[in-house]
Parts: C-alpha cells; structure tokens; sequence
C-alpha cells in the first residue's frame, strides 16, 4: 500500500515547510497577539476593579455629602428657630422697654400737669382773693357809709364770732 | 407562497440541468471502458508529479511542477514535471511507473529493464501545497500580530477580531487546562499545529486549484507532525516523566528480571504519536474517499439509461454536499483533537 508508507520528497519538503512555519509563526507571530490579548484582558480585568472600587467611593461619597446635607438641614432649621427666638425675645424686650419708657413719659408729664394745675389753682386762689377782697371792699364801702350801718354791722361780726366761738 | 416559488426556482433549475447532464453520460459512455472505482479514489488519493487544474480523456491543464532526483548511477538532476507525462513517455532514464510495486512513481529505468527508485526529492502537489499553506498561514498571522500589535487594547473588528476569538479559544479551552502551569511556553507551538493542521485541512476540501491537494490525509505529513509533538513531549519531559517510564513506580519483580514495565513504557512514548499519525491521516483520508467514491457514482451509472443516471447523480450531488459540510467539521475535529492530545501528553510530562 503506497498510501501508507511516507515519502521521504514529501517527509523532506514537510519538515521544511513545517519547520519554517513553526519558527516564524512562534518566533514572530503567536507571541505578540498572546501577550497583548492577556494585557488586554489584564487591563479590562483591572478597570472593572477599578470601576467597582470607584463606584464605592461615590457612593461612600455620596453618603457622607447626604449626612451632611441633613446635619446641614438640621442646623439650618435650628438656626431658624433659634432666631426666631431671638426675634421674639427682642419684640418682647423692646415692647418692655418702650412701654416702660412710655410710663416714665407719662408720669413725667403728669406730675408737669400736676405742678402746672397747682400753679394755675394757685393763681386763680389769688385772683379770686383779689377779686373777692375788691368787691368786699366796694360792697362795704357801700354799706358802711352810714354809721347806723356800720354799728349794725360791728354787732352781727361780733355775735357771730360768740356763736363761733 | 410566491416566496417559496422563488426559493425553489434555482433548484428545479439544478435538475433539469442533471437530468441533461446524465443524457450526455450516457451517449459518451459506450466510448469508455469500464470504469474503475477503486483506481480512480486511489488515483485522487495520491500525491502527484504535477498539479492538474482540468483534465479529460484527451487533454490536461496541469501547473508543473520541479521533479529532483539523486539518483546512485546518475546524480543529481533537475527538471519540470511536464517532461515526463503520464504513460511511458521516457526522460534521461527516468519515467513514472505504470505498473507495479512503484506505481504512480518516478522509477529509474537500468539497461536490463529493471526499476530503481531514486532518492526522490521532487516538489510534488503535495509538497506545493504545503509551501503554498504555509505561505498563506504565515503572512495571515504576521498581519494579524501586526494589527495586534499596533493597538493592543483596542478590541479588534472583521477578520482580526475573528482570528483573535478563535486563538484564545484554542489557547484558552486546550491548551492552558491540559498543558497546565507552564503552558505559556507551548502556547505558540500548539496553536501552530492548530492552525497548520486546520488550514489544511480545509484548503484540502476545495475542489480546486489552490486547494484539492490531499495534504493532511497523506501519512508523510501527518508524521512530520507526530514527531514534531514527540519532540515537543520528550525534549521538555522532567525528571520525574523520565523516572516514570525508565523506573515506574510499580512492584521491585515487573522491573528487575525482566524490565516489563519500562519497554511498556517505552513503547508508549512511540505509540502516543503514532496514533496521532494515524488518525489525522485516516480521518482526512477517509473523508476523502468517501467524497471521490459518492462522485463516482456519477460515472458508474452513466451507462445505466436516463432515468437512473440522472436520479443517481441527484442523489451522489446530495451526499457529496452533506458528506462535505460533514468533513468540515471533521476538518475542525481532527485539528482540535490532535492540538488536544499534544497538550495532554505535553501536560503529562510536565506534571508526572
């Protein structure tokens, strides 16, 4: 059987065929390719951490900005209320305080009022005196021109003053 | 339905166009002898002196080929193919032999009539082909390497992006499990073999000129491969591979008296590749076979009538077809076996 016995030709022309091919191919061809798909893979391998390892950070992140934006709030509503207060506390001191103030005016001006009532009392006590000694003085001139008058007159001073007394 | 008619247009087509075919076969016939079988697949089979692109009864379109000879009486000697056709045309003393123990090889004719074999070193079909695939192989993953190479950590499109999956999956799904820890130093050559093995195997399924060669189904080929794995296997083996087939671990009596054990070992280093020859060679040569024997059906009911001619020939169209989408596949097989078992024998030696 020719089919199964090799030809040296062939066996020859095989092994150089083969041989360069071999050399070339692992020498030149194979190893770059592996080697660049293995770093490419290497390089996805390690984005995908990278990614993963970045993504926590955000979201750590982004917890912490959260936290802070709600301490912020409550701060934020404290110092509101706490103004508020403050607000407040000065309305009602003001208020006090002007209502206050508004008395001590108030009395201030009574006791002017007072001071000035009295003097305009006193003034007007004088003058009524005045006026009164004037027209007791006319009225007497007038009644006591007579001496009849006069001694009638005498006599009734004189006993009202006993009943008085 | 319109779509259908369509579809089946070209095949009514195909038919008709057998059926025509068949009456010429049969007009033809009653010039031809009777038509040999076995000669014809054996015929294809063989390697070849020239690369026959056509041929007919009459005439041949054939590539020649370089015929070198070293022959003891005569030296060297160089010379195309074509010098020395088919038949008994004679060249300097040499022609290929019709008849005999040489048959389809350049003998030397001596002066009494008897046949020598020269140290026969011709470029044959075969050995064309196999620079021709090695060529092909060779600029297709140096350009591959270099688009790689180019930009590594850009995932490649189209043909390079093809090639890149189908590498990592040999690298990926053979050789790094079988081999195991050092496989990075085997990789290059067993994704060779792959892929020498594969492309040649496919380019031997093409019917025509650059391929139809009966490249991996020919027993020289597939041994330079098998001693390129023994060597791979035993120049790399460890101490402790060698311990193990010289000194194996087995009961003092199966190694001392007679080393029973060691020649059994022995010869399993020789039989590990041999069976690798075997089965690439079988399996493609097999293929092949089976595709010329279902073309040959076309011829053997040539002469049968119209009605047989033409049914058989629909019939050998359609197994040809089916047995070649299956040969692709076993084009695929054989590569992916013989890349596998090279791994698990390398493996085995590394790791014993």
């Amino acid at each position: 059987m020719s089919l199964l016995t090799p030809e040296p030709g062939l066996v020859f022309w095989m092994s150089i065929a083969f041989g360069i091919t071999l050399f070339i191919l692992i020498k030149f061809a194979f190893p770059p390719i592996l080697k660049a798909v293995e770093k490419r893979r290497n390089y996805v391998d390690e984005s995908l951490v990278a990614a993963k390892k970045a993504k926590e950070e955000l979201d750590h992140v982004k917890e912490i900005g959260e936290s802070l934006l709600a301490e912020t709030r409550k701060q934020q509503t404290e110092m509101i209320k706490e103004a508020s207060k403050i607000q407040e506390q000065m309305l009602e001191d003001a208020r006090e305080r002007a209502g206050l103030e508004s008395e001590k005016i108030i009395g201030v001006a009574r006791k002017q009022i007072q001071s000035e009532k009295e003097v305009a009392l006193q003034e007007i006590r004088e003058e009524v005196t005045k006026i009164s000694i004037d027209l007791t003085e006319k009225i007497l001139r007038e009644e006591l021109s007579t001496d009849k008058a006069q001694m009638k007159m005498i006599d009734r001073l004189l006993d009202e003053i006993e009943i008085t007394s | 339905m319109k779509k259908l008619h369509i579809t089946y247009k070209p095949i009514i087509l195909f038919i008709v166009l057998l059926f025509s075919m068949g009456a010429n076969a049969q007009t033809d016939s009653v010039a031809q002898e009777k038509f040999n079988v076995k000669e014809f697949i054996l015929e294809h089979l063989a390697d070849t002196y020239e690369w026959t692109l056509l041929s007919s009864e009459d005439w041949h379109v054939s590539i020649p080929l370089p015929v070198i000879l070293y022959s003891k009486t005569s030296g060297v000697h160089l010379f195309l193919s074509y010098k020395l056709d088919r038949g008994n045309k004679n060249y300097k003393g040499f022609q290929i032999a019709a008849e005999g123990k040489y048959k389809g090889k350049i003998v030397e004719m001596g002066r009494d009539g008897s046949e020598t074999r020269p140290l026969d070193l011709s470029l044959t079909k075969n050995a064309a082909s196999l620079i021709l695939s090695s060529l092909v192989l060779i600029i297709t993953f140096l350009g591959i390497s270099r688009v790689i190479k180019r930009e590594p950590m850009k995932g490649n499109k189209g043909f390079v992006g093809m090639m890149e999956m189908f590498i990592m999956m040999i690298h990926d799904d053979i050789i790094k499990p079988s081999v195991g820890a050092d496989y990075k130093r085997y990789a290059p050559f067993l994704l060779t073999v792959f892929f020498f093995i594969f492309f040649n195997n496919v380019l031997g399924l093409v019917p025509f000129f650059p391929g139809g060669a009966n490249v991996t189904g020919n027993i020289a080929v597939t041994m330079v491969l098998a001693v390129g794995t023994f060597l791979a296997i035993n120049l790399t083996g460890t101490k402790e591979y060698y311990k193990s087939i010289f000194w194996p671990d087995v009961p003092i009596f199966l190694k001392v008296p007679f080393p029973i054990m060691p020649v059994i070992e022995i010869v399993g280093l020789f039989t590990k590749p041999f069976a690798l020859m075997i089965r690439l060679f079988a399996n493609i040569m097999g293929g092949h076979a089976i595709v010329l024997g279902l073309v040959s059906i076309v011829f053997i009911t040539a002469g049968m009538g119209a009605a047989i001619s033409s049914s058989m020939t629909a019939v050998s169209v359609f197994f040809s077809v089916f047995i070649l989408f299956l040969e692709l596949l076993v084009a695929f097989i054989q590569a992916f076996i013989f890349t596998l078992l090279s791994s698990v024998f390398i493996g085995m030696a590394r790791n014993a």
